[in-house]
């Protein structure tokens, strides 16, 4: 009588706890092994074999391709580091983990002449991304402004704020035309992007720039107000809550719409698509609400794990990974702008970069997103409450964002 | 000394299991308690420094929190809906499978094929059979809809992709149960003037309900811990999550041990609820008795 009974119970419990069994696994690293995370770059082998040369000897760096998304990327690189996993040296970090990453004593923090080394020459706006709370904790590698690129066969005249752009789309609409502005409006980072910039744009911030208090108020209102009218306006996709920056490229290099926000990467893969409006592609500053905007700003550094055995030799191939030569090879070979101002001058440049003032233009006034060990929280509940952007109440929507965020930076809040 | 023999028999039995015992002790029940203790911690990884011992108070945050109890609600949606048009159509496509006379190895085996696919990979056909642009059944809705964005298409989508999944192990289940329906109590009801409706209420379906609530009991604890259709479908948003996904959210993206643990913990109170009322009340274990 009770011995099927017990089995049953038997089975169910076995069933809840197998799931919660993944067994970690370790890796060995020999010395002077330097294990490199990143993301995945097309051509990164090519710099890492510049820098193995360059080493001679002294230690070989190992390339371990991470996933292609930044959740997936994060998430790989934090368990790893929750589990002291020796087996990670130089780890390519998004800019917005920085913060977390430093609070949590996963990396460490620059010093003396690793620190020079890799502040010399670097723009303002990147260099800022590697620090916290007044200590660099990551080498930048790349930095990343998203610009409005768009079909001057459409649109001759770039528009400069939001309120045009729909302008522009109603009329094309009429028209017939492509009338679609491509935005990352789909319930994740990018949308959080966006929110960041448009909050910029109407004079505000996020949290203040400590990192440890709320700000939005009235400029996020009027913020939150803009998005929704765009959402609702002819200029918004109908799959505008599903639209990531890939979605974008595509619906503008299909011929559905006019203009995008988005990396400086689309245009390479525009020039490529092969289509006959590539060559009426072109790029202008970051809209805004009133005037002129605010470009997102993006990119990734590299920082060293506090596990690895190998940290002297970790900081020689991280400086190395991103010095003048090999941010070059980045921006020339795989679309990503260099840190190092003098690069942008460099060799091959002008033909890779067309865009490469305006690059260096914008991010003297491009807004980094709020640097908080809990970004990963402000982030999902700010995602969570702006989507769908058509369905933004903007009063109502700021003051809920407002109470989860207070209780996000309290470690209080629940994820959503 | 018969007794004598059963008592050594049964120490020996005893015996012979205990090292299986201890180590299902250590590799199950280790978590488990490691979880209920982080439960009652502060235990932030991004706040190395601000541990702290908090008592009740991460279930106080967690059962007063709205996300909590909307997946609550989505993952009892998703169960309860599933489950049913699961046991409906596994029953419909076991009594197919027990009378056909043709091709019976053929029809068993295609029938299984939903349930072999992995999970992952039929969710991802889902979800691009629902993504306008490339999805097939996406393109048959009106231009500008995209059903994985709204609340309650995507919950559509997301029990449908369910019920296409796991009816066939249910199918299965209930197949075995209607084996074991004798023969000759059909016939002699049919021969008492009993329809086809009346022989499947008053005959196969009491005699199947230890089978039926096997059944039922298996998919409703697999049901409410849905993870990887959710995963892939939606991914969570739109408030689509279920308690595993924001458990997940939490524990793994958030490193908030502390609330991540104390929701493992809720999820598995609540499953274990679910089997103790099987298990006691439907009296679910003890097969052949088939309840009272």
């Amino acid at each position: 009588m009770l011995n099927p009974t017990r089995r049953l119970w038997c089975a169910a419990l076995a069933c809840v706890t197998a799931a919660g069994l993944l067994g970690g696994c370790g890796s060995e690293a020999s010395a002077r092994v330097v294990n490199l995370y990143n993301a995945p770059q097309q051509n990164l082998s090519k710099i890492v074999e510049r820098c193995n040369r360059l080493a001679d000897g002294d230690y070989k760096i190992v390339l371990n391709t991470l996933p292609r998304d930044a959740d997936g990327q994060r998430e790989q690189m934090v368990r790893r580091l929750a589990a002291e996993d020796t087996g990670m040296d130089v780890l390519g970090i998004d800019i917005t983990w920085t913060a977390e990453m430093a609070s949590a004593k996963w990396i460490l923090p620059w010093k003396g002449e690793h620190a020079a080394q890799a502040k010399a020459g670097v723009a303002k706006a990147p260099l800022k991304t590697a620090m916290f709370e007044d200590r660099m904790y990551a080498a930048p590698s790349n930095t990343n402004v998203q610009l409005l690129w768009y079909r001057s066969d459409l649109m001759p005249e770039p528009a400069q704020t939001w309120e045009q752009l729909i302008g522009v789309a109603k009329k094309l609409k009429q028209e017939d035309k492509a009338h679609y502005l491509e935005v990352t409006g789909a319930q994740y980072e990018g949308l959080v992007v966006w929110f960041n910039s448009m909050v910029a744009a109407a004079g505000g911030s996020i949290l203040n720039a400590d990192g440890d208090k709320v700000e939005l108020g009235e400029p996020a209102v009027k913020a939150l107000k803009t998005m929704r009218t765009f959402a609702r306006s002819d200029a918004a996709d109908p799959s505008l809550s599903n639209t990531q920056e890939d979605t974008a490229r595509l619906a503008v290099e299909s011929g559905s719409g006019f203009a995008e926000l988005n990396w400086p990467f689309v245009y390479a893969a525009m020039q490529a698509s092969g289509k006959d409006f590539a060559k009426d592609f072109r790029w202008a500053p970051y809209p805004g609400i009133d005037g002129p905007g605010n470009a997102p700003l993006g990119g990734s550094n590299f920082a060293i794990s506090k596990y690895s055995t190998n940290r002297s030799e970790a900081f020689d191939a991280a400086l190395c990974l991103r010095d003048k030569e090999s941010q070059r090879m980045s921006a020339v070979l795989d679309g990503l702008p260099p840190t190092i101002e003098s690069v942008y001058d460099a060799k091959g440049m002008a033909k890779a970069y067309p865009m490469r003032g305006e690059i260096l233009k914008a991010l003297e006034t491009a807004v980094p997103r709020p640097v908080t060990p809990v970004y990963q929280n402000v982030s999902t509940v700010t995602s969570k409450y702006l989507s769908p952007p058509s369905s933004i109440q903007p009063v109502e929507t700021e003051r809920k964002l407002r109470e989860q965020l207070v209780k996000a930076l309290n470690s209080e809040g629940v994820l959503p | 000394m018969t007794t004598d023999v059963k008592a050594a028999e049964r120490r020996l039995g005893l015996w012979l299991c205990a090292p299986a015992a201890a180590f299902m002790l250590l590799v199950a029940g280790w978590p488990i308690l490691y979880s209920v203790i982080l439960s009652f911690k502060r235990y932030d990884l991004r706040f190395p420094d601000d541990q702290a011992w908090v008592g009740f108070s991460n279930y106080a945050t967690v059962l007063t929190n709205e996300f909590w109890w909307t997946s609550f609600g989505v993952t009892m949606i998703i169960t309860v809906v599933s489950v049913a048009f699961e046991l409906v159509l596994g029953m419909a496509l076991a009594q197919v499978m027990y009378r056909t006379l043709v091709a019976k190895g053929l029809l068993r085996t295609v029938v299984l094929i939903p349930y072999g696919i992995v999970t992952v990979v039929a969710a991802f056909g889902w979800f691009y059979a629902w993504t306008p642009g490339t999805g097939w059944l996406a393109a048959m809705l009106p231009d500008g809809e995209a059903p994985l964005t709204e609340f309650w298409p995507a919950i559509g989508i997301i029990i449908l992709a369910e019920v296409w999944k796991t009816t066939p192990f249910m199918a299965l289940l209930l197949l075995a149960g209607l084996a074991i329906v004798p023969e000759e109590l059909h016939r002699a009801a049919a021969m008492d003037g009993a329809g086809r409706w009346q022989r499947f209420v008053r005959i196969t379906l009491p005699l199947m309900r230890p089978a039926i609530a096997v059944a039922l009991l298996f998919r409703i604890l697999d049901a409410f811990r849905i993870y990887d259709n959710i995963y892939v479908l939606t991914k969570g948003s739109q408030s689509t999550g279920s308690v595993s996904i924001l458990t997940y959210r939490n524990l793994v993206s958030g490193l908030n041990l502390g609330i991540g643990s104390t929701m493992s913990v809720l999820i598995f109170i609540t499953v274990a609820i679910i089997a103790f009322f099987f298990v006691t009340v439907l009296k679910t274990g003890t097969p052949g008795q088939g309840g009272r």
